[in-house]
């Protein structure tokens, strides 16, 4: 209907056919709301501004403690152990999203309980079980064969670890496997008629296909437990949120130690945003469907562009 | 000339749906053979049962002397291990209708890929032969290329070489042109003709009835997971016997 009525000229069109070119001008459309919803945002943004830079806390205290040594050892142990618990995570991921695809029932019904039981317990119940392993297990090993005192063995950094590094294990299990299910099913067919083994298969054709859809979900995982890994202050591991305790258990300066914690959080988790927005775009190359971003986002990305463009332009000239 | 392939009395059936019952077929060394019918008839099951990428329910596929899937023991035959298939899977090439190459990997890397992987031949070697391959099918200036930035003839041609990469006894083709625009399909089969003359045991599902008469040895027709009838391309395609038969070759060729 719309189709035979836009071959109709429209009415008085065909008096004035140069409409918009003899010299008329073109007026684009003047978006007001913007102007207004900026006033409406900007005014309580800049109140709020105004009463936090005159609340009752002391900003020396804040800039004082940002560079403190133990403040940025415990920033450095927060990333020590947000690394070692994804690592841990992504090998558990990946063996247990093969083993939940296996055709095997054993092995996939041992990788549903998995993921069952420990995205079921709340992460902090799960590092509490960990660090109160010697109450129930006072030595752990194989009977006659050797031993240790669990005590020994579970530290602070270790509970930590295995707490959020197997309860990540199995969020990333379902990821890893909605990957792998991507995959188009005629890539396995083609491997397996072409003689490779299953293992060559996963390894050469489907993950590096599936790492496309797992990669953007890896990133925000990998954010997720930068802040999840504040959780460890509750067992005592000495990471950024402990740090920032111990100090003001002492000098009693809370708020002024959560903002100088919250500070550097913020900081690593734009480092890690920055990073997944290149390792996208390099992985997307061609084929990638993009994911609607937020104002804010394009800013940054536009940013980003602008960035590398110049440093291409400068590198060429 | 000995069998190639010796299909003996194979079944396949989903759960209650019979997909294949009773179909016997046996190619010589060298010889061509188009596989013709219509859709749903059972074909690319049958191929797909010859390389075990699909498990017969019933039946035993012999491939160049050798049971597939099974050891012979005694009067007894013992399905084998996934590895032991693998072995004999090397010695068959196929080639899908949806082309199914690596898209991470260029043309060269799909070719040379197996021959490293599965044969442990030197990457050098693999690659040289490779080239050689990607030249014979005509695409010496492809072999960066990956497949996304080739059309789909050209594609399915270097589907052609990895299959060829491993030196196989036997080709199988699934509609190797069904999924290509008009003018793309003319670059495949030529290069499927070329195979042919050098002696290469050919299995062809195809819906190229100007294929099949030109480059087919024999033509076998299968409707209803059952082989209908077998013959010369001009005893099927111009004096059908089958009732089943000449309806489908009205319809195909009008």
């Amino acid at each position: 209907m719309s189709g035979s009525e836009s071959l109709q000229p429209l009415p008085g069109a065909g008096d004035t056919p140069q409409r918009g070119l003899a010299g008329l001008e073109l007026i684009p459309r003047r978006h007001y709301g913007r102007w207004v919803a900026a006033v409406a945002v900007l005014v309580p943004l800049g109140g709020l501004i105004w009463a936090w830079a005159n609340a009752q806390l002391d900003w020396s205290v804040v800039a004082d403690y940002f560079t403190a040594s133990t403040i940025i050892v415990g920033f450095l142990h927060t990333l020590l152990l947000t690394a070692v618990a994804m690592v841990l995570g992504m090998l558990l991921g990946v063996i247990f999203a093969v083993m939940r695809l296996s055709s095997n029932p054993v092995t996939s019904s041992v990788a549903w309980l998995y993921v069952w039981a420990f995205r079921g317990v709340p992460t902090l119940v799960q590092l509490l079980l960990w660090f109160n392993l010697a109450i129930v297990f006072p030595t752990l090993g194989v009977p006659g064969v050797f031993h240790v005192q669990t005590i020994a063995v579970i530290t602070p950094f270790m509970a930590a670890t295995l707490g959020l590094g197997v309860n990540e294990g199995a969020y990333l299990t379902e990821l890893v496997r909605g990957g792998i299910i991507s995959v188009d099913e005629g890539q396995h067919e083609a491997a397996t008629a072409l003689g490779l083994s299953q293992a060559q298969s996963l390894r050469d054709v489907i993950l590096p296909q599936a790492m496309r859809v797992i990669v953007p979900g890896l990133g925000n995982e990998t954010i997720g437990m930068l802040k999840m890994s504040s959780l460890a202050s509750v067992i005592a591991y000495s990471e950024l949120l402990n740090e920032a305790q111990k100090v003001y258990f002492v000098n009693a300066r809370v708020i002024e130690l959560l903002l100088v914690a919250a500070g550097w959080y913020l900081i690593a988790t734009s480092a890690l945003s920055i990073g997944q927005y290149y390792i996208e775009r390099r992985l997307g190359r061609g084929l990638q469907r993009v994911r609607p971003r937020s104002a804010v986002e394009r800013l940054i990305i536009h940013v980003l562009e602008r960035i590398s463009a110049r440093r291409r332009g400068s590198g060429t000239a | 000339m000995s069998a190639m392939v010796d299909a003996v009395a194979v079944e396949k059936h989903f759960g209650a749906a019979n997909v294949l019952s009773d179909v016997n077929l046996t190619v010589q060394e060298g010889e061509v053979v188009c596989v013709v019918g219509p859709s749903g008839g059972g074909k690319s099951t049958f191929l797909r049962c010859i390389n075990r990428l699909e498990k017969p329910t019933g039946g035993v596929v012999w491939v160049d002397g050798e049971v597939m899937g099974y050891k012979r023991d005694g009067d007894r035959l013992k399905e084998m291990r996934e590895r032991d298939v693998r072995r004999q899977r090397r010695k068959i090439g196929m080639v899908f209708q949806r082309f199914n190459l690596y898209p991470h990997m260029t043309a060269l890397e799909n070719v040379a890929h197996s021959p490293v992987k599965v044969n442990r031949e030197p990457r050098p070697e693999a690659e040289r032969r490779a080239r050689e391959l990607l030249e014979r099918v005509g695409l010496a200036d492809k072999i960066g290329a990956y497949p996304n930035q080739m059309s789909g003839g050209q594609q399915q041609r270097v589907a052609i070489a990895r299959a060829l990469a491993m030196r196989p006894r036997l080709m199988l083709f699934d509609e190797p042109t069904s999924g290509l625009d008009p003018e793309l399909v003319g670059e495949v089969l030529d290069a499927m003709k070329q195979l042919a003359e050098e002696g290469m045991t050919m299995i062809v599902v195809t819906h190229e009835m100007g294929f099949a008469r030109e480059a087919a040895d024999r033509v076998v027709f299968m409707a209803d997971g059952r082989i209908r009838e077998t013959g010369t391309p001009a005893e099927i395609l111009d004096r059908p016997r089958d009732p089943r038969t000449q309806a489908f070759l009205k319809r195909v060729l009008g």
